[in-house]
């Protein structure tokens, strides 16, 4: 920025129009501080634009969970809540009755780990889909990275995660399961997932704005989802030729790396490696799609 | 001197309706038909990326045609046009909201934008959560925030509720604390549209206050109102829009009155007859100042209607005038004379009468007036409600200031008052005096 330097005029009645109400004796930049242009094709990320506004970010985020606690009466019990009921009724009718095998841990535990990162994705999609669609107001008024917006419903889908791994926790403890070094990469597999939820919600919300109806597939295209990635039942117990279409999921790697991290059974860095090139595959191009369907928000939304 | 803001052959085109393709030959048709998954996957991709090429496409209008000026330091610029000229685009293009489809801005300081008050408020959220994330929105950190909170408090006056849910707050309450947070936004431009178009007017004053400050810093400030009197009062400068281009850049005084000359005329309405005996009609009408069509006129100014009516056949009838406000409610009448003149009837043919009316100061808003010719005691030979309709502003009462608006719920007319005797003393214990 420059320097301002004020030099207040003592009289000068504000109507004065023969005056050159220049009262500011500043320094310009010589080069502008910004260019407003019409955008064509690709643009790039801005980086540091969106450090600038990080702060926002939080705030975002922050407003999104504050409000989703101060409107139920459930509150944080609501985290933990969705994916113990969703393991129970799986462990009745999966582990019980069709008898799907848990790679060597209790059923209950095994789709807990596995709901755990599903359900975050899930929500965190869902979410930052509508976001910006939800968000009209703020696009059409005010500036900053429109990014931010999905980002924060993200953001907001990680506390959840971190509630309902409490639970997990607690869940290990019962069921006597003990943590081995593995359980380090647990860490760098919640960045994975944040960044895969990042990259498909980003793509949803910015499609969304456009297209209302994909507000519409999402939810049935999840259910999809869930079945085709190794939530109820492990990589293992897909036979041979179907198990690369599995991988091509970015999510099968992922959440039979949590559970192996976890219960410290081996880690297959093969399907792990896959899973995180194709979630920088989609974090990359849906980053770039955004910022090129950014231009046009403000007048379609 | 160096612009703060340079704008350079601006163009804004918005795509109306869809772009619909002709029907060729079956061929053509056939061939579409069997190419149309691919075409549409094509389509759909382009348009969520860039959108139709305006030059393609028919359907569209251009809201900002080729704009260029500059805007120096430490100016107040007003930017006036009517509604739909394209202020709005313009202010939204430099507040970064929309893309320009052609042409470049320059920018050499920071630019503030004002669009609408209290943008990302939620209701669930306290007034001390909603100042914070209000703030951050408009590009504060929250150590700029945390500093300036006590004066932003103070300016809203809302001290005792912020940390209850805004949703608990007044309307007014709410527009104070939204337009607080807002007006210590810091950056070297302050661009606002029309946020004083809402609120009370103690609001209004404030507002008004806050941008005076700003203005007397040095500040560069951009402002779009209607309000004529403000701008007038607060702009060194005026840029005057229409139809997407500027109409003119200069003297606020020269804007607005080419901003008159070119508004439309009153277009004068029959659609709503309430009686009609045959004999006597009105066919148009229309309201001038100083000789000119106008549909906006000064409160107090002197207006005349010329109207034009055909007779059929001579009966003895007056014209008058019913002047509603912006309810309908009816506020004034006038006999414009008490007979169409010739003497009496003229007889059949078609004829034109001006009347100049000696109309009250008016509250700045919106009217419509019935137009009638009427024969005291029968009835009505032609009646037309909401004839015309014109607009009145700038009422302002000279000494104290006061905005006078129909809105405020004080009437419709000011009236003056002259002082006959005072201030007296008033002995209290000789009762008598």
């Amino acid at each position: 920025m420059f320097e301002a330097q004020i030099e207040l005029t003592t009289t000068s009645p504000v109507n004065d129009t023969a005056n050159i109400r220049v009262t500011q004796a500043n320094r310009l930049p010589d080069d502008p501080v910004l260019v407003i242009r019409p955008s064509r094709g690709w643009s790039a990320i801005d980086f540091p634009e969106m450090w600038r506004y990080k702060e926002l970010l939080y705030f975002l985020t922050w407003r999104d969970v504050a409000v989703r606690y101060k409107q139920t009466v459930l509150g944080a019990a609501w985290a933990v809540l969705q994916p113990l009921a969703t393991m129970v009724i799986f462990t009745l009718l999966f582990g019980r009755l069709a008898k799907i095998p848990s790679d060597g841990v209790p059923y209950p535990i095994f789709a807990y780990a596995g709901l755990l990162p599903w359900m975050f994705f899930s929500n965190a999609v869902t979410n930052s889909g509508n976001s910006l669609v939800g968000s009209q107001n703020l696009i059409t008024k005010i500036y900053f990275p429109r990014m931010f917006i999905p980002m924060a419903a993200i953001g907001a889908g990680l506390v959840d995660f971190a509630i309902a791994a409490s639970v997990l926790g607690c869940l290990m403890v019962y069921y006597g399961i003990q943590l081995t070094w593995s359980f380090l990469l647990v860490p760098l597999l919640v960045i994975q997932t944040t960044a895969l939820a990042t990259g498909v919600g980003l793509l949803l919300s910015a499609l969304n704005v456009k297209y209302r109806d994909v507000r519409y597939v999402v939810p049935f295209a999840l259910q999809f989802w869930m079945f085709a990635s190794p939530v109820i039942y492990p990589i293992s117990f897909v036979p041979e030729e179907y198990r690369s279409l599995v991988l091509l999921n970015p999510l099968s790697g992922l959440i039979d790396g949590y559970r192996a991290a976890l219960f410290g059974n081996p880690l297959d860095p093969k399907s792990l490696l896959i899973s995180a090139m194709l979630t920088l595959l989609v974090l990359v191009v849906s980053l770039y799609s955004f910022r090129r369907m950014e231009r046009q928000f403000a007048d379609v939304v | 001197m160096k612009p703060i803001i340079r704008v350079k052959n601006l163009s804004k085109h918005y795509q109306i309706g869809r772009q619909k393709e002709a029907y060729g030959t079956l061929r053509e048709s056939l061939i579409r038909a069997a190419r149309a998954p691919f075409d549409r996957v094509k389509r759909v991709w382009s348009n969520a990326t860039d959108g139709l090429d305006p030059r393609e496409n028919g359907n569209g209008i251009w809201a900002l045609r080729d704009v260029s000026f500059e805007v120096y330091p430490g100016e107040v610029l007003g930017i006036i046009g009517r509604n739909g000229a394209g202020k709005s685009t313009l202010l939204k293009i430099l507040s970064r909201i929309t893309d320009p489809t052609t042409g470049q801005v320059d920018l050499y300081g920071r630019v503030g934008s004002l669009l609408e008050v209290g943008t990302g408020f939620h209701p669930e959220l306290t007034g001390r959560e909603n100042i914070y994330l209000n703030g951050a929105i408009l590009g504060m950190g929250r150590r700029e925030i945390s500093r300036k909170i006590n004066e932003i408090v103070d300016f809203a006056g809302v001290e005792q509720f912020l940390d209850t849910p805004v949703k608990h707050y007044s309307s007014g309450m709410h527009l104070r604390l939204a337009f607080a947070v807002a007006a210590h936004m810091e950056s070297d431009v302050l661009v606002v549209d029309e946020v004083l178009a809402v609120g009370d007017a103690s609001f209004q004053e404030k507002c008004l206050g806050k941008i005076g400050d700003v203005t007397k810093s040095g500040r560069t400030v951009l402002f779009v109102s209607h309000n004529e009197g403000i701008v007038r009062h607060l702009c060194t400068r005026c840029i005057l829009i229409s139809g997407g281009k500027i109409a003119l850049d200069g003297d606020p005084a020269a804007a607005y009155a080419l901003y008159r000359r070119n508004r439309d005329e009153t277009t004068f309405s029959s659609a709503h007859r309430r009686h009609d005996t045959g004999h006597v009609h009105i066919l148009d009408a229309r309201l001038m100042v100083d000789g000119e069509s106008v549909s906006d006129v000064e409160s107090g100014e002197q207006l005349d209607i010329v109207f034009e009516f055909e007779v059929h056949s001579a009966v003895p009838c007056a014209p008058a005038i019913l002047i509603r406000d912006e309810n309908g409610a009816p506020v004034i009448f006038s006999w414009l004379a008490s007979e169409l003149g010739g003497p009496g009837c003229p007889p059949p043919g078609r004829y034109r009468n001006s009347y100049r009316l000696d109309l009250p100061k008016l509250a700045t808003g919106s009217y419509s007036i019935d137009m009638m010719l009427a024969q005291v005691g029968i009835g009505f030979h032609h009646y037309l409600e909401e004839s015309l309709v014109f607009r009145v502003h700038s009422a302002v009462h000279a000494e104290t200031g006061w905005n006078f608006q129909q809105s405020y719920g004080f009437g419709r007319i000011l009236v003056n008052a002259s002082k006959l005797y005072g201030p007296q003393h008033v002995d209290i214990n000789n009762a008598e005096n």
